[in-house]
């Protein structure tokens, strides 16, 4: 059945109900150009998405060597067809006119455009220079969650066996690197245990921080279709906001900012005082049970309720719903990892399931998920803080291999300290001691906290910032160096999303110009470096993505995130396939941990553990101690109160977040005619009471502001917890008159001028839920709403407030279910 | 005054000074913005010593102080974080934080040796509520320690090889 759906006023489309353990039906979802139907495509090339971390398999529609649609792939055991709203209009803002054409250097304070020669020339000459008269120290490369593996991999090794530096971290920091860590933290090793199926199996889904509905929006689907088939699933949403997730729930609870970690003592209080607890599970497969008991014995409903700002009735309700299910799948994201305590409370929620028994099995499941397309590459590849095949730092037969696989010297790849992550990289650069920064396909001047200080340290004299991307973003409008990549579409590789599912995206079309793919780019770099071998040779030894992908698969051999079972051509034409993927399992594997805890024996393990509460690492000896055998690991820890909190010069707390109509810093979303008119700039979301306690309405221009900065935006009067304040951090400046930062003329628009520069001292993941702020009328509204959309979170919380969200015929999607 | 009322005073100085040492080395230290946080957050632990090394003093008969309190508010904090701010762009500073995490970690250690001292007393003349202090507060000391090393490993290889 074929209909026509305006996918901006319904992002998540029409349902296809399902009962529980029955398949997914499918529902395939095409959008090709105005005037371009099916039967004109000359050809349908295989990709999928990278505008979240669902893996949407899709195929590219191309016609006279250009794009002209999209359409999701029925065979795919991730999506079976469907798209959302980025995927279906994005690729659209390949073909922008303002994509960067040629390199460009900074000549006499301005950037003007050169040949590929020149600008490579340049930063050969300054890492060269760096190298002799400082180390590699100087040199730092801070990557993205966009890139694919073979890109990745490559970078990695040239990072840490070719230049020798330390200094590689992702802008997967901002984004997953908690539920790395999290997964560190209880199974000694990263990977996902659980598979989106589990959605099709369980019984109860608990939603941690977690808005599924514009995150993952195909998966959301999944979780609607069950809602309305047979034995629907009872779900459990902890968020401030009334997201989509808030209102399907059949418990809610909207926790006051930063006291995630009360709140999850409370439900394992609880869980334990009834005991609902897999004795047996504990047993064979733990360690670390006694301890947490007793960390948790205080912990009441009452007590959290006092913290959490949650009635003690409903956290008693929500442990009940978490103690009596047979098939708990829990989700957990950035309401939690980008929160006070994210990786401790990260890890009560793996400690809720390895105490109840709900691992491993169907509808039984933990998935820490992430933002980012390919942020699961960059934690595999090593290049986002972790050593490439999730090795461990402190294992000395660990770098062993990687010396033996790479032909280099151990001592060659630093591993005297973890990888530096993002937040310490910029630190060194503001002291001087890091003098270059290559920055790939991220854009911290928007995306980072505290933007001044950002801002303000890109735009040092000492700091030589390579910046390699699609736009001049605000970021590259402040480099020495700027390269034009090629992307999604018009290069090819593979990437792997949070449930460890594998994709090949394949090349339909010529990048812009002189733009080149970023593989090359790296290995342009390497060649024009001279990286060498310990005899010599040349350290990188593949040309293409197929033959580093091949590199890599020797790199993953052996190791938790095996890909040796898979090839570029194996993943053309069906459907994505889950790591590990070898000769045991060749057809991939679902679910991790079927039959007791897998990689985290002292000898196997990725990390020793580090305190949850202080970061500190532990070494080997206290490993073996406490984990002998290699069980999980159920670590405890006390709710400490959050390091900001309200006043009366700031009395509400501020969260930043998404919306599911943009992706990022709008690269791409800002780009793309109908996602941009569904959410065309920013807003600030505070709730009725707080509104007619300070006279504001809907429309009114307000201004939010912190010890950091401030930032103006038209106000949104939602449903959202007293208290609270929301702004969406996708907005910068480049669609400003004012280009890269606020000036006399342009506010401050983007919500990182506000947040403050704290992280995670165990995952390094920087807060961004946590600040405290003000909140003032700037203006009156005009009688036009706040450009906010209807259809989701930010869904005003008088309905009839403001007109509804919609696309027109723009927006319409063919939908084809069976 | 016996030993064990003398090992009492000397972990009420010890903390009481640890406490403050945290808070003026995260106060100097604002734009190393992880050590700032932690050592505010670590300095509780230590106050909260103070206050049960008081409380069970009291049962011994030695009269201690809970806490002091500091305002870390005010005109002498805005001058630090000046101060902090005006320092925070070039390297020296490194090795001054350098010295002050070593610092804190030689104080943590007498601190921890002092637990040792008191749980083994405790144990020789079986006072438990002396025991159940010791068992509280030495493992967060030992907490203490495990950070500042880490931190120093951590950041010595950038800041030692970049002075030039
Ligand atoms: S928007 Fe957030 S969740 Fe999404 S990729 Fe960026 S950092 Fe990750």
């Amino acid at each position: 059945m074929d209909v026509s759906v305006d996918r901006i006023a319904l992002p998540w489309g029409s349902r296809t109900p399902y009962g529980r353990d029955e398949a997914w039906p499918v529902r395939v979802d095409t959008c090709l150009a105005d005037g371009v139907d099916a039967g004109g495509v000359q050809r349908w090339v295989q990709a999928a998405s990278i505008l979240h971390s669902d893996g949407d398999a899709m195929d590219i529609a191309v016609l006279d060597g250009r794009m002209v649609g999209v359409r999701g792939r029925a065979q795919d055991r991730v999506n079976r067809g469907r798209l959302e709203p980025k995927d279906l209009f994005a690729w659209q803002a390949n073909a922008s006119p303002d994509r960067l054409t040629r390199p460009l250097v900074r000549r006499d304070g301005r950037l003007v455009e050169c040949d590929w020669a020149t600008a490579m020339d340049r930063i050969v000459a300054h890492s060269r220079e760096l190298l002799e008269e400082r180390g590699p120290g100087a040199i730092g490369f801070y990557t993205t969650g966009q890139l694919y593996l073979e890109e990745y991999y490559t970078l990695a090794v040239l990072a840490r066996a070719g230049i020798g530096t330390n200094h590689l971290d992702g802008n997967t920091r901002l984004c997953t690197s908690t539920a790395a860590e999290a997964l560190k933290e209880s199974f000694g090793c990263d990977g996902q245990p659980g598979t989106y199926d589990d959605i099709d199996h369980a019984d109860v889904i608990a939603l941690f921080g977690h808005n599924l509905a514009e995150t993952q929006p195909v998966q959301w689907m999944r979780v609607l279709d069950r809602l309305e088939g047979a034995d629907p699933p009872r779900l459990l949403c902890v968020d401030p906001r009334p997201t989509p997730v808030a209102r399907e729930a059949t418990v809610h609870l909207a926790p006051r900012l930063g006291t995630n970690v009360a709140l999850l003592n409370a439900l394992l209080h609880e869980i334990i005082r009834t005991d609902r607890v897999d004795h047996d599970y504990i047993a064979a497969h733990t360690v670390g049970y006694e301890e947490l008991a007793s960390r948790v014995r205080d912990s009441t409903p009452e007590w959290a309720a006092a913290i959490c700002d949650v009635p003690a009735a409903r956290i008693t309700e929500a442990a009940e719903l978490l103690g009596s299910a047979d098939r708990l799948l829990s989700t957990v994201l950035q309401g939690v990892y980008q929160s006070h305590q994210a990786t401790a409370a990260a890890v009560q929620v793996n400690n809720l399931h390895l105490i109840r028994g709900m691992l491993g099995r169907p509808g039984a499941g933990v998935l820490q998920m992430n933002g980012q397309p390919t942020a699961q590459n960059t934690r595999e590849c090593g290049a986002d803080g972790d050593l490439p095949g999730f090795r461990n730092w402190q294992n000395d037969a660990h770098i062993a291999e990687l010396a033996d696989l790479w032909n280099v010297d151990p001592k060659t790849i630093p591993h005297y300290a973890p990888p530096t992550h993002a937040m310490q990289m910029f630190r060194y650069a503001e002291q001087g001691s890091l003098r270059m920064l290559w920055v790939t396909g991220t854009n911290p001047a928007v995306s980072l906290p505290e933007l001044s200080r950002i801002r303000s340290i890109l735009a040092q004299e000492r700091l030589f910032v390579v910046v390699q991307d699609l736009f001049l973003t605000e970021t590259a409008q402040l480099a020495d160096v700027v390269l034009p990549a090629a992307t999604w579409g018009e290069k090819t590789g593979t990437f792997t999303n949070a449930d460890r599912t594998v994709h090949l995206s394949d090349k339909a079309v010529e990048p812009p110009g002189e733009a080149r793919p970023d593989l090359e780019i790296f290995l342009d770099y390497a060649a024009r470096m001279e990286l060498r071998d310990k005899d010599g040779g040349p350290l990188i030894t593949w040309h293409d993505p197929e033959s580093a992908f091949e590199a890599w698969k020797r790199c993953s051999a052996g190791r938790p995130c095996d890909y040796t079972g898979l090839t570029h051509a194996r993943l053309r034409g069906g459907t994505g396939i889950q790591w590990p993927c070898d000769e045991d399992a060749p057809h991939g594997t679902q679910r991790l941990y079927t039959d007791g805890i897998t990689w985290a024996h002292p000898d196997v393990c990725e990390s020793y553990g580090k305190d949850l509460e202080t970061g500190a690492t532990d070494d080997v000896v206290e490993y073996r101690s406490l984990n002998p055998e290699g069980k999980a690991v159920i670590r405890a820890a006390a709710y400490l109160p959050p390091h900001e909190q309200p006043d009366d010069q700031y009395p509400f707390q501020l969260a930043t977040g998404r919306t599911i109509y943009h992706f990022h810093t709008r690269t791409k979303t800002g780009r793309t005619p109908q996602l941009n008119e569904a959410a065309p700039d920013v807003w600030v979301e505070a709730s009725a009471s707080d509104a007619s306690a300070l006279a504001l309405e809907e429309g009114d221009l307000v201004e939010v502001s912190t010890p950091r900065g401030a930032m103006r935006g038209r106000l949104r009067v939602t449903g959202i917890r007293p208290g609270l304040l929301f702004v969406p951090f996708h907005y910068g400046y480049w669609d400003t008159k004012a280009g890269h930062a606020p000036d006399g003329e342009t506010a401050g628009r983007a919500a990182n001028e506000t947040t403050v520069t704290d992280w995670d001292p165990v995952s390094k993941q920087p807060l961004f839920k946590t600040a405290a702020a003000a909140l003032r009328r700037v203006e009156r509204g005009d009688g036009h709403p706040a450009p906010a959309p209807t259809t989701t979170a930010s869904a005003p919380s008088r309905a009839d407030a403001v007109p509804g969200t919609t696309g027109g015929p723009a927006a319409l999607v063919k939908e084809d279910a069976g | 005054m016996n030993g064990i009322t003398l090992t009492l005073r000397a972990l009420h100085h010890g903390e009481q000074r640890l406490a403050d040492e945290l808070t003026a080395v995260a106060e100097r230290h604002r734009t190393e913005h992880e050590v700032h946080h932690v050592a505010t957050d670590l300095a509780r632990w230590s106050r909260e010593h103070v206050q049960r090394v008081a409380d069970t003093g009291r049962d011994h008969g030695v009269n201690l102080a809970g806490p002091a309190d500091h305002d870390t508010s005010g005109l002498l904090s805005t001058l630090r974080q000046k101060a902090a701010e005006a320092v925070g762009r070039r390297p020296e500073p490194g090795l001054l934080l350098l010295r002050d995490l070593r610092e804190l970690h030689l104080d943590a250690t007498e601190n921890s040796l002092y637990w040792e001292m008191l749980a083994q007393a405790a144990q020789a003349t079986r006072d438990d509520p002396l025991l159940a202090l010791a068992s509280a507060c030495h493992p967060q000391t030992l907490r203490q320690l495990r950070w500042t090393n880490t931190m120093i490993k951590n950041l010595s290889p950038q800041i030692l090889t970049s002075l030039s």
